[in-house]
Formats: structure tokens, sequence, C-alpha cells
């Protein structure tokens, strides 16, 4: 089983929180997408023939594509790869991209499943952000989807925002629920040091809020979300059960995947790759034939941390069985006081031999990985 | 003998010693002015960074006056308070000093103190301004005051500039007329007192001394008396630039040692050199034991490091006899070492000594002083670290040491510094007007209130002007406690600390304040108490951390995700920990810092 992932690297403006990577510059669009055809071809035995189950267009905005040029990407992939029956295909979008047609045509394409990047209904807390959208098209845009057959919706929130007060992220949690899509993905802000945020908070231009707004916004954020239904399977994703993201899941549960565009990163279960965060390098090392990538090789540590890391993170835990038949490494003989201390606590529990974190204990995440961590 | 003049240059920190002896150098071509690497006679790089000799060194030079040849040997000395026993064997050897004074700056503290010395060594002093090239300079009123001090006529004071090479030949015409010849009996048993030495990894310890009476040959059997050690002179010689192996040094001449001395402590600065087979009677007068004042334990960052620390320690005090160390253990820092310090500018020397030459960053607890506790039974205990406090009802009363302050500054100051010095449970003793705008103050001072920032506090309220000297005076009694930290009800012995009662409370309000700002926040909250024996004092919280978890760890989050975090927990790793709390090793140091 394994996942494809491609990189849009296009954004109409900047987001002042975004460090993902993108260009506002569109002119090179053309060749970028044959350059992401080129690698395609080039990286067609990176699976190993493994049948592919999901496909992710991330961003940058993948909604700014034509639904042609989707088309045609996702056409090639089914070319160059087994590309299974009911594949989850994945698209990120911005409301304001989401006209009926083209949502129709997103359909027609193959697209199944839609991301879309809400973030608040607030109109001055999305103008704080410089968002593309407007409010309005934030309420809009999920009953639009409906209507054109999308049965598979996720929705992208944001809290711990300047200007969200507890009443404002409380009335965006209404609104959310109230268009019950499938899945909610709800991030905390994070003060990244090369966005407008990040510089505005050096220079002392902007105060975040602090870490105790951002736990009283996640406190809200799991009651409300569990009493609608929705299970809490990672920090930062809820969904109706069955509608989990299969394709975001493959990263945590140790799956193949390939990245492709630039900046993306592949991984085939020993080592990683990642592509140059740069368009006009990446197109051009492509064009030359070459890919555009650098890796590294995981060892035992490696591996290890990242199945902590990404495993703590969700509702289904550690496995410790796994960590000892596959990685020789007691994790419960090794931590014994701290994970009784934990648990102690109520920030950790044991079941069924797999070690996992309690709502509470999600919360400091990366405090218990580190401490788990081997170095 | 009757062409050797033996001077040292007495002088304060920055009023230009060094330069002035690299003229004295050039002048007399000892070395060319293009090999001259400047201040050539601090040659460690530290002393070169700090602008101040921490170890004595000697150089021979020649020069000619009316058609005679002299050797002049130019005796070097540390121009601390912390090495102020190096600095009286220095002057021991000498017949003659220049006084170099600055003149825009005036006489200082330590420069009295240790004319003081000269003086009662009954060594011609010849007077220099330095420094008549600045602009600040002001001749006339700073050679009032050396007249004052030194009782000389206006006309024995030369005027100098280090860095223009002003007055350089009149110094050194002046040197040769002024300071009488050595005397002594080339013939008579030998006695050579050793005022320095060196360490060279490939020679070992490199002895220097002054032959006072008899000859000392190459090959010669000798003995130290007051190690009662024996050895061969496989090498003598006289300092140059480079050393200059001779066949024989006789009475009044300095030169160098060497016999195959591994450890430096086997070299004793003070001790006298003789013949086996026809050894002196006596000693030179003035041997002393250098006796550490200051006391602190060193452990290593990583415990693992312990090994590694021990050998750079014990490498270090190769060539730093005056650093004395056993091993000690902390329930909190596992394994290290308790050192003891000539003083406060000593121990920040070994610290960036092992930081610098062996790669060692040392974890420092608090410095202390020793005390002694006399107990009920009549026994006496020596404490050098607070662990080694007895229990209090044992104790009948415990003693520190005081010291005799001399602290000379500018009089619109003496308001600050008076309080500065009651503060620190300073007796006013004496109180003299130099000059009408000159003070030398004179305060009995416990040495444990001097241990940690009172010479910076001195030099802030005085705008840099104030300096200081003191020696010791003995051990008198006061009431101590000792002072215990705890984090969440356990106690954290490398932050004990034993103060004075009257302190005790404002000590553990501000280390509590402190420890809370650096302490990391944790899991769970965090008690921080100061207590007295069972008696809680003052207490801190550090709140519980509550949220630490990024918003996202996708496909290309994951391998800098995990970089970072095993980044976090290496720093984890760094920290001690007791009970359960982690401690960053800058929490040790805080009560360094405690304002």
């Amino acid at each position: 089983m394994a996942g494809i992932y491609l990189h849009i690297p296009f954004c109409r403006q900047a987001c002042f929180y975004c460090d993902f990577h993108f260009s506002t510059n569109l002119k090179p669009k053309q060749d970028l997408l044959q350059a992401i055809h080129q690698e395609a071809r080039m990286q067609q035995h990176y699976l190993q023939g493994e049948p592919v189950e999901t496909i992710y267009f991330g961003g940058g905005t993948p909604s700014l594509l034509e639904a042609g040029e989707t088309g045609a990407l996702l056409q090639h992939l089914r070319e160059l790869f087994e590309v299974k029956e009911g594949a989850e295909i994945t698209l990120e979008a911005n409301p304001d991209d989401l006209t009926p047609e083209k949502l129709e045509a997103l359909r027609k394409v193959g697209v199944n499943r839609l991301s879309i990047g809400i973030q608040t209904f607030a109109q001055p807390v999305l103008q704080g952000l410089n968002r593309a959208h407007s409010a309005a098209q934030a309420h809009a845009c999920v009953p639009l989807a409906r209507a054109a057959g999308f049965d598979n919706i996720s929705i992208d929130l944001m809290y711990g925002l300047p200007g969200q007060t507890a009443e404002v992220w409380q009335q965006d949690l209404d609104l959310a629920l109230a268009l019950r899509p499938e899945h909610i993905s709800a991030y905390c802000l994070t003060i990244e040091p090369k966005t407008a945020f990040g510089k505005w908070t050096e220079r002392g231009k902007l105060q975040p809020p602090g870490e105790e707004v951002g736990e009283e916004h996640y406190l809200m954020l799991t009651q409300a979300l569990l009493r609608a239904g929705y299970e809490h399977y990672e920090v930062s994703n809820f969904c109706l059960p069955g509608y989990h993201s299969h394709h975001n899941t493959s990263y945590w549960l140790q799956k193949k995947y390939l990245g492709l565009g630039p900046g993306a990163h592949s991984y085939n279960l020993e080592s990683r790759q990642y592509n140059i965060r740069n368009n006009g390098l990446y197109i051009k090392k492509l064009q030359a034939g070459v890919l555009p990538q650098e890796g590294e090789e995981l060892n035992r540590q490696d591996h290890i941390n990242e199945y902590l890391m990404t495993g703590l993170r969700t509702s289904w835990g550690i496995d410790l069985q796994y960590l000892k038949n596959q990685w020789q490494h007691d994790l419960l003989q090794q931590n014994k006081r701290y994970l009784q201390e934990m648990q102690a606590r109520g920030q950790a529990r044991l079941e069924n031999n797999h070690l996992m974190l309690t709502e509470e204990g999600r919360l400091l995440a990366d405090e218990i990985t580190a401490r788990l961590f081997i170095v | 003998m009757k062409n050797i003049r033996n001077f040292c240059i007495i002088a304060h920190i920055d009023h230009g010693k060094s330069t002035l002896a690299d003229r004295l150098l050039e002048f007399t071509q000892t070395v060319s002015e293009r090999d001259m690497k400047a201040q050539l006679l601090d040659n460690m790089d530290l002393e070169r960074e700090r602008g101040i000799t921490i170890k004595s060194h000697a150089i021979q030079m020649n020069y000619i006056k009316d058609g005679q040849e002299y050797i002049l040997n130019l005796i070097d000395t540390p121009g601390h308070v912390d090495f102020s026993y190096e600095v009286s064997r220095s002057i021991a050897a000498c017949e003659g000093a220049l006084l170099i004074v600055d003149a825009s700056q005036g006489v200082e503290a330590q420069t009295i103190s240790n004319l003081y010395m000269a003086l009662g060594h009954d060594l011609e002093i010849i007077p220099v301004l330095n420094k008549i090239d600045l602009p600040g300079a002001m001749p006339e009123e700073m050679a009032d005051q050396v007249i004052e001090l030194l009782g000389c006529e206006r006309e024995d004071i030369i005027l100098a500039s280090g860095k223009e090479g002003i007055g350089i030949k009149e110094i050194l015409d002046a040197i040769v007329e002024r300071v009488p010849a050595p005397t002594g009996d080339p013939e008579a048993p030998l006695q050579a007192m050793i005022f320095d030495s060196q360490f060279n990894s490939y020679r070992g310890v490199e002895v220097i001394f002054r032959v006072l009476n008899g000859t000392i040959r190459q090959g010669d059997k000798v003995k130290f008396l007051a190690t009662g050690k024996e050895y061969e002179a496989d090498e003598i010689g006289t300092l140059k630039i480079t050393q200059t192996p001779k066949k024989e040094i006789k009475a009044g001449d300095v030169g160098y040692l060497i016999s195959g001395i591994k450890v430096a402590k086997e070299v004793k600065v003070g001790d006298t050199i003789t013949h086996r087979e026809r050894p002196a009677t006596k000693p030179i007068k003035g041997f002393e034991e250098v006796k550490p004042m200051v006391f602190a334990g060193i452990y290593p960052v990583e415990t693992t490091d312990y090994e590694e620390l021990r050998f750079s320690m014990e490498k270090l005090q190769l060539n730093d006899a005056s650093l004395v160390w056993e091993p000690e253990t902390s329930a909190a820092l596992g394994f290290g070492f308790r050192c003891g310090f000539l003083g406060m500018l000593h121990m920040e020397i070994v610290q960036e000594r092992l930081e610098r030459e062996f790669d060692m960053t040392v974890i420092t607890t608090v410095p202390s002083v020793q005390f002694h506790a006399y107990l009920k039974d009549g026994e006496r205990a020596i404490v050098n670290a607070p662990s080694e406090l007895p229990e209090p009802n044992y104790v009948d009363r415990i003693e520190e040491p005081f010291i005799k302050a001399q602290i000379i500054s500018k009089s619109e100051y003496v308001g600050s510094i008076m309080t500065l010095c009651m503060d620190k449970r300073g007796l006013l003793k004496n109180q003299v007007y130099l000059t009408s705008d000159r003070v030398e103050l004179t305060f009995d001072m416990p040495l444990s209130e001097m241990v940690f920032d009172f010479f910076d506090k001195l030099k802030t309220i005085s705008r840099g002007y104030a300096s200081l000297d003191y020696e010791l005076l003995g051990f008198r009694e006061s009431t101590m406690v000792k002072l215990d930290i705890m984090l969440n009800g356990e106690k954290v012995d490398a932050l004990s600390a034993i103060v004075h009662r009257d302190k005790a409370y404002e000590w553990g309000k501000r280390l509590c304040e402190k420890l809370k700002e650096l302490l990391p926040r944790q899991q769970f909250e965090i008690a921080i108490q100061a207590a007295i024996g069972t008696k809680v004092i003052a207490r801190e919280t550090v709140k519980a951390l509550r949220k630490n978890v990024l918003a996202k760890c996708y496909g290309g989050d994951i391998s800098r995700k995990r970089k970072l975090l095993e980044k976090q927990k290496k720093g984890k790793k760094r920290m001690r920990q007791v009970g359960n709390v982690e401690i960053p090793q800058e929490a040790f140091m805080a009560v360094l810092k405690l304002d």
C-alpha cells in the first residue's frame, strides 16, 4: 500500500502565517507542471510496484490548477502506477476557487475528497491572516461541494489566532459543525520565523496569543468535536467514523509515499528524499533529466524515534510489541518510572500493549516524545 | 656580580607594565622589533586577552652604558591580589623595582601594597610616570602623589610612554645607576630561591631561581630544602627570549633549572635550592605553603566525562601548583572534584583553561571559603564545602576567615563604598586621605562576602576608580547557617551554601526567584524551597507545562521535526536530575549572579 503526494507550489497571495513552500509568481506554472510529469516518469519505480491507495494534491494552492491540469496529472499517474480502484484522491482547495463549475469538473477528473482551507469564519480574523477568501465564501463552499456530489469533505480550521477570542473560536466551531464535514483538521497557530507573523513577532509588532490561549482553544475544540461524534485520531485531526484521511494516516503508520513537486518528501521505509524548495531550480533540474533531491538513510534510532513521534500523536498510539519485534526496543522497560508517573497524572495510558496519550497528554506530545526518544 | 641588576616592575593592571617591558626588551635588542609580538611577557593566550600577567616570568637583557656591559634581569610579577605570595617572592629576588604609575590614573591600592612589600625588602624604587603622551595625563599632580608616597625628589621621577617609546633610555640608565648590584658569596654553600616555575610538556618543570649565595653548575646534585627532594641539574641557563644553556650561574644572577621534574607540586615558590653534598645550613627566609582561599566543586557537564575531567585537572595541575583538588560526590551532580583556589580570579582562570586547553565544559558550584566548626566535644572540623558542615546540634561555634581590605578611591565615591562594605558585613578600621581627593579605606571583612561579586560591585559604584587589595587576618566567630535548596521536597546538595544568619532570608528568597527563572517547566508543578534545617524560609513555584505540541506532522515535516525533538532530548540529557526535577547547568551557577 502506498500514497503519492503532489506539491502545487503556487498561491494567489501569501498568508501571514504560512511557511510551506509556495510562490505567488504563477508564470512558470506550465513549466512546473511539465516538470512534475517528468519527475513522475523518473520515479515510476520508487514505490516498487506497490498499489497506490491515495493521491493527495497539497500546496500551496492546488485549486489554482485548472481541473484539466489536475486531470492530466491524475491520468499520467494512473499510467505510471497501479492506482487502485476507489483510491482516495484529495485536493486541497481554497473557498474562493470553488465555483460550481470548478467543483463539477474536479469530480469528473476523479477528485473524490476535498480539503478546504476555511481556517475561520470571522471576516476580521481572515483578513488578519491575509487569506484570499471572504467569510461568505467560507460559509458557501461546503454546501456547493456537496451539491457537486462530494461526499468526503474535510475542512481546515485554525485557532490561537490574533483577534480570535474564545467567543469567536466557539462560533467557528459551531459553524463548522453545522456544515457536518466528514473530516476536520484544526491547527493551533505556530509562529514560524520566516513568515510575516514571525518577523513581526521578532520586531515586537505582533504579540501572538500566549500558550494558555492555545490550550483553552484546544480544550474547547476537543470538547465540541467529541460531543458532535467526531473521533480525535491525531493531535490536529478529527473525523466522523470511517472518514480518516487515508493519505495522511499513511505518514503516521509507516507506509511508503512518493512526493512529487518542489519541496515534496518521499519515503520508502528505508530512506527519505526531499525535493529542492525552489520552483526555478526544480524545473531546471528536471528539464535536464536530473532528480532535484537529497536524501537521508534512516538508521535504527531514526526509525524508532519517528515511530514514537508520529505514533504518540495518534489515537492508535505506540505498539510496544512492534517496537520490540522490529527494533529490539523495550520502551516500557527503559522508561518505567516516567511512564508510571504519566499514567498517574492522567497523561498517558497503556492498553493492549499499546501506549497512548490522553487528550491532556496529547497537548504535551512533543515534550513526551522528546523524553522517550533515544539519542 | 657588580654588573648585574635585578629588578621588577610594580604597576596596577592597565598602567602599561607590559608595553613598557616590551620597549625595554626592544631597546636592549634582546628582541628585534620584527620578532616582537606585542606584550611579549604575557605568553599565555588568556593573559594576553585579559591584559594581565597571571604567572610571573623572568628575562635577561644586556645593556651597555659608559663602555660597560650590564646584565639586567627583569623579573615580572603577577598583577592580581590572588597571587600576592608569588609577587612577594619575585620581589625578594630583586634589588630594585620600577614603580609604574599611570599619569592620568594615579596610585592604586594594588600598587601600594606591592610597593610596601618592595620597601619591606629594601628595594630601590625608581618611580616612572607612564602614558604621559595621553591627553588626560596630569604628570604634575601624579608626581605630587608619588613624592608624597615615596618621599623622593621630583627629579627622581622618570616621565615615560611605553607606547611612544619615551623615557626608555632614562629608565635603563636609572636601573644601572640606582639599583644596587647584588651581594652574595659565590664560594659559599649554594642558596638559590625559587620564585617561579613553568611547565614544558617535553622537558618537565622548568624552575626559575635567583642565586643568593654560591654557584650552581650543570650536572650538580641539588636538593630542594622544603620538599626534601633531590635532583640532578641536567641543564641550567639564563632566560633570554629563548633559554640559553650555561655551564654555571653564580651568586647574584637569575636562571632556570631543568632536572626532569614532572609535577609542578614538587616545585614550591619560595623554596631554597642547595647542593646535596655541601648544603646551606639555612633555607632562605619567607617560604610559605600557598593556601587556597576559595573552594568550589567542579563537575563535568556530561557525567560520563568524569575520567576525562580528572585527566584534564591532572594536566592542569602540572603547571598550576596552587590548584588543589580532591574527588567529591554530589547527589545532584554525580562525580566531580572539590577544588581550592587562591581567589576568584584563579577560579575563573582554571575554569577557562579547562575549556580552552582541554575542551572541557564544567559546572562550578557555589564558591565557598573555609570555615572552622568547633564542635561541642572540643574538636575542630575544617569545612570546605557546605556538605561538610556538621549538624547544628553538634556545633558549638563557627569561625570564618576575615581579611583586611584596603580600598583606594576618589573621595566622591567614599559614601557608596562604605555602604557596600557595610552591606558585606565590613567594619571600617581606617580612613586616610592620600591627597585631597584620594582616600584609602581599610575594612575588616569576612572573606566569604568578597567571594561573589564584591569586586565587580566596587568597580561599578566607583565608575572603575576604586582599587582593592586584601590580606588574610585570621578566623573570627560568626553566626553562620547552612541554607539548603529543595526541589519538590528533595535537597539539591550542589545548591547549598553556608551564609550568615542575617543574610540567609534574603539569600534564600533571591535564589528561589532566580531558580524559578532558570528551571524549565515540566509536566508537573515544581516547588522550589529554601530552608535552614527543617525550616522553610522561602518558596517559589514553577507551573506545570500545559502545551507543547506542534500543529502539523505530515510527510514533509517528519524529518525536520524529528531532528528538532532529538535536539531537545539532548538538551534534557545534559541537565541534572534531582528526584524527577531536571536542572539545567546554569541553575548551579545562578548563585553567582544573584542580583
